[in-house]
């Protein structure tokens, strides 16, 4: 922070963009509990939501964020820009030879870039892929330790681009020191990963942090950190920011705490709660993967979420992408988009353009949830039957992704109150140059083997007869269909059969969470 | 006179650079350098070697025992 101009600015922004923090929190409080779209009766419409159900200021900031907004996530796109590598703490899941796990999977190493060559990228992938409306900084370390990189990023990209959404990643510490500088820069969304509220919890989670010239270690900490994640946070509320938390579950350290967690964010006004599976293997080289430590399974994970949802919106898409992916959320674009290919483009913005794009795909998103509608009557024969169910899917909200090419499923739970979606399984890529393999599809009847059905677009005979077997039926009759809108048709049939005494309801098993595939995929 | 940095161990991650109070450190290929000349273990700023309590990898900013301890 030697930078004197960003000093000055930093303390003339503080009195600019104050709400009243009792009229943020009444419309937290409101727009909770409409539960539309629950499953479980429970209070849940937060993410999975659309125009109707919140508050028109928080629906304009969400709608077209991917992160936020389950629904936007389907059409529209985030990049990340890697200009902040130093980090001001350490946490046992990262290895800092790599990027910060707080919003990037672990073992992938991205360039490092300028203010100048990020803020270029970002419009030269904005002005190629019009779908792109949010930029994040998040890595590879923490953006609040290297706030000159981080906020002169800000400003090329707002001069240029203002219409496109910034959002910042980081792990608290800095947070209170920023937050005006966040405000001055429209900033409207901000992602703060909070572990655990009790020191006693967090040193087992946070070897040091470095604070006023020191590095504490223990206790101290993990207080230090949770204070200074506490005052940010309620600092954002009352500046009218959305936060979002992340928390990274880790068993038998932070799993039952994290309930704890998600009561103390929530009462601070954080607008989402996001709780990611740890993924540790001993190849990651950080200090759970080495000790042996755990990351949840799938059902251990959906337990914790369900039981932290009645209180508030849980973000069930996170599918912690590298902090440089380009495109489409899990479709990785970057290759395109090298630093040097970048300098020698021609950038020109066409904010027009985009516009039309962005309209096009609300009518779209539009017909999705008529589409959707039409499927919810008749459901109440549901009675107390619920499971899951696995699609695969490019996106658009669309079956349209052929079994064997899939590299995650997303997941759907089917119940009375209609089609929720409650998360994505990442697999290994089956089909490997047009040909399948069996230890692949093994692989993936192990991730979706909680569920009851896979919905796909093509799918072919070998495969489909071993997923008979495995008890999970494979659907291919709604290709190129609306994705919840088919799997309520499925549904039906299935509990008329049920109904009929043709097949007898079961539930299946548990599901792996996938940890070698986030190593791989890049 | 007295740190140095292992270059083997660097990840580049720019968090000493910022806060070495004498501007002793800059980046240099690929990897980060103390210039020992203006290197004075901290002395006179702060308690803690800077360059030391944030390197997110151990032993990687170590002491130089090859020249003599800085003398204020
Ligand atoms: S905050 Fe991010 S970069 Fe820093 S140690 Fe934690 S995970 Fe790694
Ligand atoms: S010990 Fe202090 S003065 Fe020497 S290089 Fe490290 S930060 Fe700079
Ligand atoms: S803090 Fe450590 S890893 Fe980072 S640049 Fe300095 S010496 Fe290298």
């Amino acid at each position: 922070m030697t930078d004197l101009s960003l000093e000055n600015a930093r303390t003339s922004a503080s009195d600019e963009a104050v709400v009243d923090i009792s009229d943020v929190m009444q419309k937290m409080a409101e727009h909770k509990g409409c539960g539309t779209e629950g499953g479980d009766g429970k209070a849940s419409c937060g993410s999975s939501g659309g125009p109707e159900d919140m508050p028109a200021e928080i629906w304009e900031k969400v709608k077209n964020h991917p992160c936020y907004s389950e629904e936007a996530h389907h059409h529209y796109a985030r990049m990340h820009v890697a200009v902040a590598p130093a980090c001001n703490i350490q946490c046992n899941y990262c290895n800092r030879k790599y990027d910060c796990a707080n919003e990037s999977r672990p073992g992938v190493v991205s360039e490092r870039l300028t203010p100048e060559q990020a803020s270029k990228k970002v419009l030269a992938v904005a002005s190629t892929i019009p779908q792109m409306t949010v930029l994040g900084i998040a890595g590879p370390g923490d953006p609040l330790a290297n706030p000159k990189q981080t906020f002169e990023t800000f400003r090329l990209i707002s001069e240029v681009a203002p219409d496109i959404k910034l959002c910042l990643s980081t792990n608290g510490l800095a947070l209170p020191d920023w937050v005006d500088e966040i405000a001055k820069y429209k900033v409207d969304h901000v992602t703060i990963t909070i572990n655990m509220i009790d020191p006693e919890v967090g040193q087992h989670i946070y070897p040091w942090v470095f604070w006023e010239n020191k590095r504490l270690t223990g206790y101290e900490a993990a207080k230090i950190l949770t204070e200074r994640q506490m005052l940010g946070l309620e600092m954002l509320t009352e500046r009218g920011i959305l936060a979002k938390i992340n928390s990274v579950m880790i068993p038998g350290v932070n799993d039952k705490h994290l309930v704890e967690v998600n009561k103390a964010v929530k009462s601070r006004g954080a607008f989402l709660h996001n709780i990611m599976p740890l993924i540790s293997a001993p190849e990651h080289g950080t200090v759970f993967g080495l000790n042996g430590q755990r990351g949840p399974s799938a059902q251990e994970l959906k337990a914790l979420q369900d039981e932290c949802e009645g209180d508030m919106n849980m973000m069930r898409h996170c599918r912690q992408c590298r902090a440089d992916a380009v495109g489409l959320l899990g479709e990785d674009r970057s290759e395109e988009f090298t630093t040097d290919k970048i300098m020698e483009m021609e950038v020109n913005y066409d904010s027009e353009g985009r516009k039309a794009y962005q309209q096009a795909v609300e009518a779209e998103r539009q017909a999705k949830v008529e589409a959707k509608k039409g499927e919810l009557d008749g459901l109440e024969a549901a009675g107390d039957i619920k499971l899951l169910v696995a699609v695969a899917t490019k996106g658009h909200g669309i079956i349209n992704e052929h079994f064997g090419h899939a590299k995650e499923f997303q997941i759907y739970e089917l119940s009375s109150s209609g089609a929720k979606f409650v998360g994505h399984r990442r697999v290994d890529l089956y089909c490997q140059g047009g040909y399948g393999e069996e230890d692949a599809l093994d692989t993936i009847t192990r991730a979706i083997n909680d569920c009851h059905a896979v919905f796909v677009a093509k799918i072919g005979g070998c495969p489909k007869a071993e997923l008979a077997e495995a008890g999970i039926e494979p659907v291919d009759q709604y290709a190129h269909d609306y994705i919840e809108k088919s799997a309520l048709a499925w549904f039906k049939e299935y509990l008329a059969k049920v109904a009929s005494g043709e097949v007898t309801h079961e539930q299946r098993g548990d599901a792996a969470i996938r940890q070698g595939a986030l190593l791989n995929a890049g | 006179m007295p740190y140095k940095i292992v270059a083997s161990q660097c990840t580049n991650c720019t968090a000493c650079e910022a806060l070495c109070p004498n501007q002793a450190i800059s980046e240099k290929g690929n990897t980060f350098v103390i210039d020992p000349d203006l290197c004075t273990e901290c002395v006179g700023h702060f308690d803690d070697p800077q360059c030391v309590a944030i390197c997110p990898i151990d032993n990687t900013c170590v002491i130089d025992s090859t020249l003599p301890r800085y003398a204020a």
